[in-house]
C-alpha cells in the first residue's frame, strides 16, 4: 500500500483495545502505561489498569525474572477489568515477549522493538532461535519497530550522549501507541516538559522520542490503519484517574475534614502500601502528621497514642506487617479507642509475592488475635472504591469507639479507574462526639469520670482525650470493671465485659446497608464476593447474562459484622458461588456463619481473576443445577 | 479545655494520688519513686489533666493506675511508641513514660532508643532492679553475667547494657541516674527531666525486695552512700566521699577514673559539663562504675537542648499551611490530571 498518504490513512472505530507494555524493570513501562491511561481518560474513554512489576528493583537487564509489565483497558462503554487478554503487547526485549506472548489471544498485535533481538539478549531471555524468525508468532500481526536506533538517532544533535538517548526509547512506543490508538500528544508533551523541567536534555530526549514514535507510526507504511475509541458515556460530573492507594490517602484526607479530628498516620514502609504515606506526607496543609516509624509495632503503637490524644490515628501496612500488628491491635480493642488499620493485602506466607495481589488475610483479620477480640471489617472493592470504603472504615471507628481493619490489596492499591470526583459537603459527617464533663457520681457525692459507662445505643464507650479537668482517668489493657473502668479479675465481670464487646461490635449490623444485591428474575445461582474480584465478578456476571442466563451477583463491603439480611439473601438462592484469590475464606465464613452450602472458586496466582474464569464457573454452576434437576426428574 | 494562660491550681500530694489501692510487694522501691513523683508534682506548677502516665508491662508500669492524671498501661515495651503518637499530635501535654529494665531495654528496646533519637518530647523513667519482678524472678538484660536466677541456674551468659551508655549512644539530649533510696535526689533529678525540652532519660536504681533485694545496697545504703555515690554538679569538680577524698580524673587517652585527691590535686580534678554538645564525657562518666559494687556516678550526666521532634513536624505543617494556604480538598482532588464530563 506504497501509494497510501497519510491522510488516506483511515481510523477503524473500536469499541475498546487492551495494550500491555512489557520491558525491562529499568524501561519505563509503567510510566509509558501511565501517561497512556492519562491521556486515554482526559479524551473521555473508561479505564481500568493494572500494573504489574517483580520485587527486584533492577532484576538482571533483559532477564525474565525483570520483566515489568503495565496493562491497560480503555473502552468507550463501562468496563471493570484491565482485561483478560491484551490485544496488542508491546515488547521493548525478548524477555518481555517470552513473559507476555502466552498471554495473547490469537490475532493480536505484537510490536517489538527489533533491536533488541541480538543474539546476546535472546540468550538471556532464554530463546534459543529468534522468534522473530522461526515463525513461531504466527499466530499474531507482528510489527518489528527498531525503537533504540531510531530513538538514538533523533536525539542526535540535542546534546544527549547515545547512552542516555537511548533511554527515552519508552517514549518512542509510547508515542507509537499514541498514534496507533490517535490519543492526542499535547497532554503528554505537556507532561513531559512539567516533569522533566530544569533537566533540559532529558526534557528535549524525550519529547523527541515520544514525537518520533508517533510520527513512525503515521508516515512509516508499517501500519494500516489507526484505531479510535470514542468517549466512553461516563454520569456526568468530573473525574480523575486513582489508584487505590491514593484513593484511601484523600479518604483519610476527607475523613479527617468531615469529623474535625487531626489525621495521624504511624507506618513503616512496605510494598504495596507505602504509596498511601507517600501520597499523604505531600499534603502536611491539611494538619496531616506523618510517622515514619521504626517498625510495625511502632507503627501502629504511635497511631494508638494519638487516637487516645483526640486524634485520627491511622496505620498502613501489608503483609508481614499486619501480624506485628496484632499485639496493638488486641490492645485498641480493650482501650476501645478508634483506630485504622489498613491492611493493602500481598500474595503470603512470610514475604510472599510482595508485589503481586492475593486476598487471604480476611481471616487473619477477623481472627488473628489472642482471646475474644473482634473488630469491624471493611474491604475496598474497585480503586475509586477505596476512598468512600476508608471513609466508612473512619465512621465505624470514631462511633464505635474501636480499632477497623480495612482490607484494600496490591491490585487496587497500583490498579486505577475513573473516579467522579466528590464535593467535601456531600461526604458523610463524623461525629467524634467526645466526652465534656464527668458522667459518675461516687458515694462521697463527687462527680467523677467513669471510661466503662456505655452509650446505650452504640454500647460505645466515652471518648475523652486528656485537657479536661474532672476527667482525668486510666485505661489499661487489663481486663476492667465494667463502668469504672478500674483493673478487675473478677470473673462475671470479665464474661460481662467480653460479652458486652462482642455484642458492640456485632450491633453495627444494624447501621449498615443490607446486602447490594444485582439481582434478575429466576436467578438460582447468586455469586458473592469482596474486594478486588468485583470487576472480574461483574464483567463474568455480564457474559453469562448476555448468554441468556439469569444470575445475582453480591458484593460485600462491611465483612464484620455481615449485614443483617445476608443470611436471608443467601438462603433465597439454590447456588452460592464465592470467588476468592485465597483458598477459601469468606466462603468458610458463610458457611460457618449461615450454615449454608457456599461454593468455593479460588485461585491464588498473584494475579486478579480474569472474568472468562468467572464466566465458565457460573456457567458450570448453572449447568450442575439443571444436570441436578435432570437427574432428579 | 482549661485555659493554658492561666496559672495552675495549687495541688497538694493528695491531689495527684488516685483512689486506687497500691499493689507492690511490701518493702518495694517503687513505692519510693511514686512518693517523690506525686510530691514533686505540685511543685512543678503543671496541671493533672494536661499530665499523662504512659507505661508498658511490669511492675513499674502499674504506676499510671497510682496517678490521678490521665494514664494508660499498654503493652511490653510499646509504651516510648504510643508516647511519639501522643506526644506529636498534642504538644501540650506532659507526657511521662514508666519502664523497667526489660521493658524497656529487653522487648522495648527499639522503640525506647527511637524515642531517644528523635528527641520526642517525653520523660522517661527507667526503674532498673536488674531482675524480672512481674514474672517472677528472671535474669533481665541489666542483670551481671552469672547470676544464677530461675531461668539460669548456671549462671547468666549474658554482658548487660548500661542504660545509660545505651542511651547517650541513641543520641538522647538529657541523661541523668539517680536512686530510689534518696527522695531528695530522685525529685530534683525529675525536676531536671521535665524542665528538659525533648527526650530526657532517667535511670533509677530500684530495690526489687522480693527476687533482687539489695541489688543496690553496696552503693546506695546510708552507711556506704558518700563512699560510693558520686554526685554529678555542673560546673563544679567531680568530687566525693565522706571527707571529699575522692575525685575523678581523665587519664591522657580520655578515659575517666576515681582518684584519691591528695594524690593527684584539686587542679587534676574532673570539672563536669552537662552541656557538652560532644557526648563523649557523659559516656566515660556512664562507664565509670563497671556496676553497682564501684563507686557509681549519680545526678544529671548530659543535658542538652536540640530541635524537639513534635515541635518540628508543627513547624513543617505551619510552613506548609503558609506557603500553600489552608488545605483545599476541592484542589487535592485534582492535583493531578482530572476532566470533565456531560
Amino acid at each position: 500500500m506504497s501509494d497510501t498518504t497519510t491522510d488516506a490513512k483511515s481510523h477503524h472505530l473500536i469499541d475498546r483495545v487492551v495494550i500491555r507494555f512489557a520491558g525491562d524493570s529499568g524501561d519505563g513501562m509503567q510510566l509509558a502505561g501511565d501517561r497512556f491511561t492519562t491521556s486515554s481518560a482526559l479524551l473521555g474513554n473508561d479505564i481500568a489498569t493494572f500494573p504489574d512489576f517483580p520485587a527486584e528493583i533492577r532484576a538482571p537487564a533483559g532477564t525474565l525474572a525483570g520483566v515489568s509489565a503495565f496493562q491497560v483497558h480503555i473502552s468507550d462503554h463501562h468496563i471493570s477489568t484491565p482485561g483478560d487478554q491484551p490485544n496488542v503487547l508491546v515488547a521493548m526485549n525478548p524477555a518481555a515477549l517470552l513473559a507476555n506472548v502466552g498471554a495473547l489471544p490469537q490475532g493480536a498485535t505484537v510490536i517489538v522493538n527489533s533491536d533488541a533481538f541480538d543474539d546476546r539478549s535472546l540468550a538471556k531471555a532464554g530463546y534459543e532461535v529468534n522468534p522473530l524468525e522461526d515463525g513461531s508468532l504466527g499466530a499474531y500481526t507482528v510489527y518489528e519497530v527498531p525503537m533504540t536506533s531510531i530513538t538514538t538517532e533523533v536525539s542526535k544533535g540535542a546534546g544527549v550522549k547515545p547512552r542516555d538517548a537511548e533511554r527515552s526509547k519508552n517514549f518512542f512506543a509510547l508515542g507509537l501507541v499514541s498514534w496507533l490508538y490517535t490519543r492526542p500528544i499535547e497532554p503528554t508533551l505537556a507532561w513531559i516538559a512539567e516533569r522533566y523541567a530544569g533537566k533540559e536534555l532529558v526534557l528535549e530526549a524525550n519529547q523527541r522520542a515520544f514525537k518520533a514514535g508517533y510520527n513512525f507510526g503515521e508516515t512509516a507504511e508499517l501500519f494500516e490503519s489507526a484505531y479510535e475509541v470514542k468517549p466512553a458515556v461516563l454520569e456526568p460530573g468530573e473525574y480523575a484517574n486513582v489508584t487505590g492507594n491514593t484513593a484511601t490517602a484523600w479518604g483519610l484526607i476527607a475523613a479527617s475534614l468531615r469529623s474535625g479530628l487531626p489525621l495521624f498516620l504511624g507506618t513503616y514502609p512496605i510494598t504495596p502500601a507505602s504509596d498511601i504515606l507517600h501520597e499523604l506526607s505531600k499534603h502536611k496543609q491539611f494538619g496531616v502528621r506523618t510517622f515514619q516509624a521504626e517498625d510495625e509495632i511502632s507503627g501502629i503503637g504511635a497511631a494508638l497514642g494519638a487516637s487516645f490524644g483526640g486524634a485520627l490515628g491511622v496505620t498502613t501496612t501489608s503483609g508481614p506487617g499486619i501480624d506485628l500488628k496484632s499485639e496493638t491491635m488486641g490492645l485498641a480493642v480493650s482501650l476501645e479507642l478508634p483506630l485504622l488499620v489498613i491492611d493493602i493485602q500481598r500474595g503470603g506466607p512470610s514475604t510472599g509475592l510482595p508485589t503481586k495481589t492475593e486476598q487471604a488475610d480476611l481471616l487473619h483479620a477477623m481472627y488473628g488475635r489472642h482471646g475474644e477480640s473482634t473488630m469491624p471489617i471493611i474491604a475496598a472493592r474497585t480503586p475509586g472504591h477505596c476512598f468512600e470504603a476508608t471513609l466508612e472504615a473512619v465512621r465505624i471507628a470514631v462511633t464505635y469507639r474501636t480499632p477497623v481493619l480495612l482490607l484494600s490489596d496490591g491490585y487496587l492499591a497500583n490498579g486505577t479507574e475513573p473516579w467522579r470526583l466528590p464535593e467535601l459537603e456531600d461526604l458523610p459527617a463524623i461525629d467524634p462526639d467526645f466526652a465534656t464533663e464527668p458522667n459518675h457520681v461516687g458515694d462521697d457525692g463527687v462527680p467523677s469520670f467513669w471510661p466503662y459507662i456505655r452509650d446505650e445505643e452504640t454500647l460505645a464507650r466515652p471518648w475523652a482525650p486528656p485537657g479536661l479537668t474532672g476527667l482525668e482517668h486510666r485505661i489499661g489493657g487489663l481486663e476492667k470493671s465494667d463502668g469504672s473502668g478500674n483493673v478487675s479479675y473478677d470473673g462475671a465481670n470479665h464474661e460481662r465485659m467480653t460479652r458486652l464487646r462482642a455484642a458492640k461490635i456485632a450491633a453495627i449490623a444494624r447501621d449498615i446497608p443490607p446486602t447490594d444485591v444485582d439481582g434478575q428474575e429466576g436467578a438460582e445461582v447468586l455469586v458473592i464476593g469482596w474486594g478486588s474480584t468485583y470487576g472480574a465478578i461483574a464483567a463474568g456476571v455480564e457474559r453469562v447474562r448476555a448468554r441468556g442466563h439469569a444470575v445475582a451477583q453480591a458484593h460485600l463491603v462491611h465483612l464484620h459484622p455481615f449485614p443483617a439480611d445476608l443470611g436471608d439473601v443467601l438462603r433465597r438462592y439454590r447456588r452460592v458461588l464465592v470467588p476468592e484469590v485465597n483458598l477459601g475464606q469468606l466462603s468458610r465464613l458463610l458457611r460457618a456463619e449461615y450454615l449454608v452450602d457456599a461454593v468455593s472458586f479460588t485461585q491464588v496466582r498473584g494475579v486478579p481473576f480474569r472474568a472468562a474464569a468467572m464466566e465458565e464457573a457460573l456457567l458450570q454452576q448453572i449447568a450442575s443445577l439443571t444436570a441436578d434437576e435432570e437427574g432428579a426428574s | 479545655m482549661t485555659d493554658l494562660a492561666e496559672p495552675a491550681p495549687a495541688t497538694t500530694r493528695k491531689d495527684w494520688s488516685s483512689d486506687q489501692e497500691v499493689r507492690w510487694c511490701p518493702g518495694c522501691g517503687d513505692y519510693s519513686i511514686l512518693a517523690a513523683v506525686q510530691m514533686l508534682m505540685p511543685e512543678l506548677g503543671v496541671r493533672r489533666e494536661r499530665t499523662v502516665f504512659l507505661s508498658g508491662i511490669g511492675c513499674a508500669a502499674r504506676f499510671p493506675y497510682y496517678m490521678n492524671t490521665y494514664g494508660m498501661h499498654s503493652i511490653h515495651g510499646r509504651a516510648p511508641a504510643i508516647a511519639t503518637g501522643l506526644a506529636t499530635t498534642r504538644p501540650d501535654l506532659d507526657v511521662w513514660v514508666v519502664t523497667g529494665d526489660g521493658d524497656a531495654l529487653s522487648i522495648g528496646g527499639n522503640h525506647l532508643i527511637h524515642a531517644l533519637r528523635r528527641n520526642v518530647n517525653l520523660t522517661i523513667l527507667l526503674f532498673n532492679n536488674q531482675i524480672y519482678g512481674l514474672t517472677k524472678g528472671q535474669y533481665s538484660p541489666t542483670s551481671e553475667v552469672a547470676k544464677v536466677t530461675k531461668s539460669t541456674p548456671f549462671g547468666s551468659l549474658e554482658q548487660p547494657f548500661n542504660p545509660l551508655s545505651l542511651a547517650l549512644g541513641a543520641e538522647a539530649g538529657f541523661v541523668a541516674r539517680t536512686h530510689d533510696m534518696d527522695r531528695k535526689h530522685m525529685m530534683e533529678t525529675f525536676r531536671r527531666a521535665h524542665a528538659h525540652k525533648g527526650a530526657s532519660f532517667v535511670e533509677i536504681y530500684q530495690n526489687c525486695n522480693v527476687f533482687n533485694d539489695g541489688a543496690f545496697g553496696q552503693i546506695t545504703g546510708k552507711d556506704h552512700r558518700a563512699d560510693m555515690l558520686i554526685p554529678l554538679v555542673h560546673g563544679e569538680p567531680i568530687r566525693f566521699g565522706a571527707e571529699g577524698q575522692f575525685g575523678v580524673v581523665m587519664d591522657p587517652d580520655g578515659s575517666v577514673e576515681v582518684a584519691e585527691v591528695a594524690a593527684v590535686g584539686e587542679d587534676a580534678l574532673l570539672v563536669h559539663d552537662e552541656h557538652k554538645e560532644n557526648p563523649g564525657l557523659a559516656f566515660q562518666l556512664s562507664r565509670l562504675s563497671r556496676g553497682p559494687f564501684e563507686p557509681t556516678p549519680i545526678g544529671v550526666f548530659r543535658d542538652v537542648e536540640r530541635g524537639e521532634y513534635g515541635e518540628q513536624m508543627a513547624d513543617q505543617i505551619a510552613l506548609a499551611t503558609e506557603r500553600r494556604g489552608p488545605g483545599d480538598f476541592a484542589a487535592l482532588l485534582r492535583s493531578g490530571s482530572s476532566w470533565t464530563v456531560g
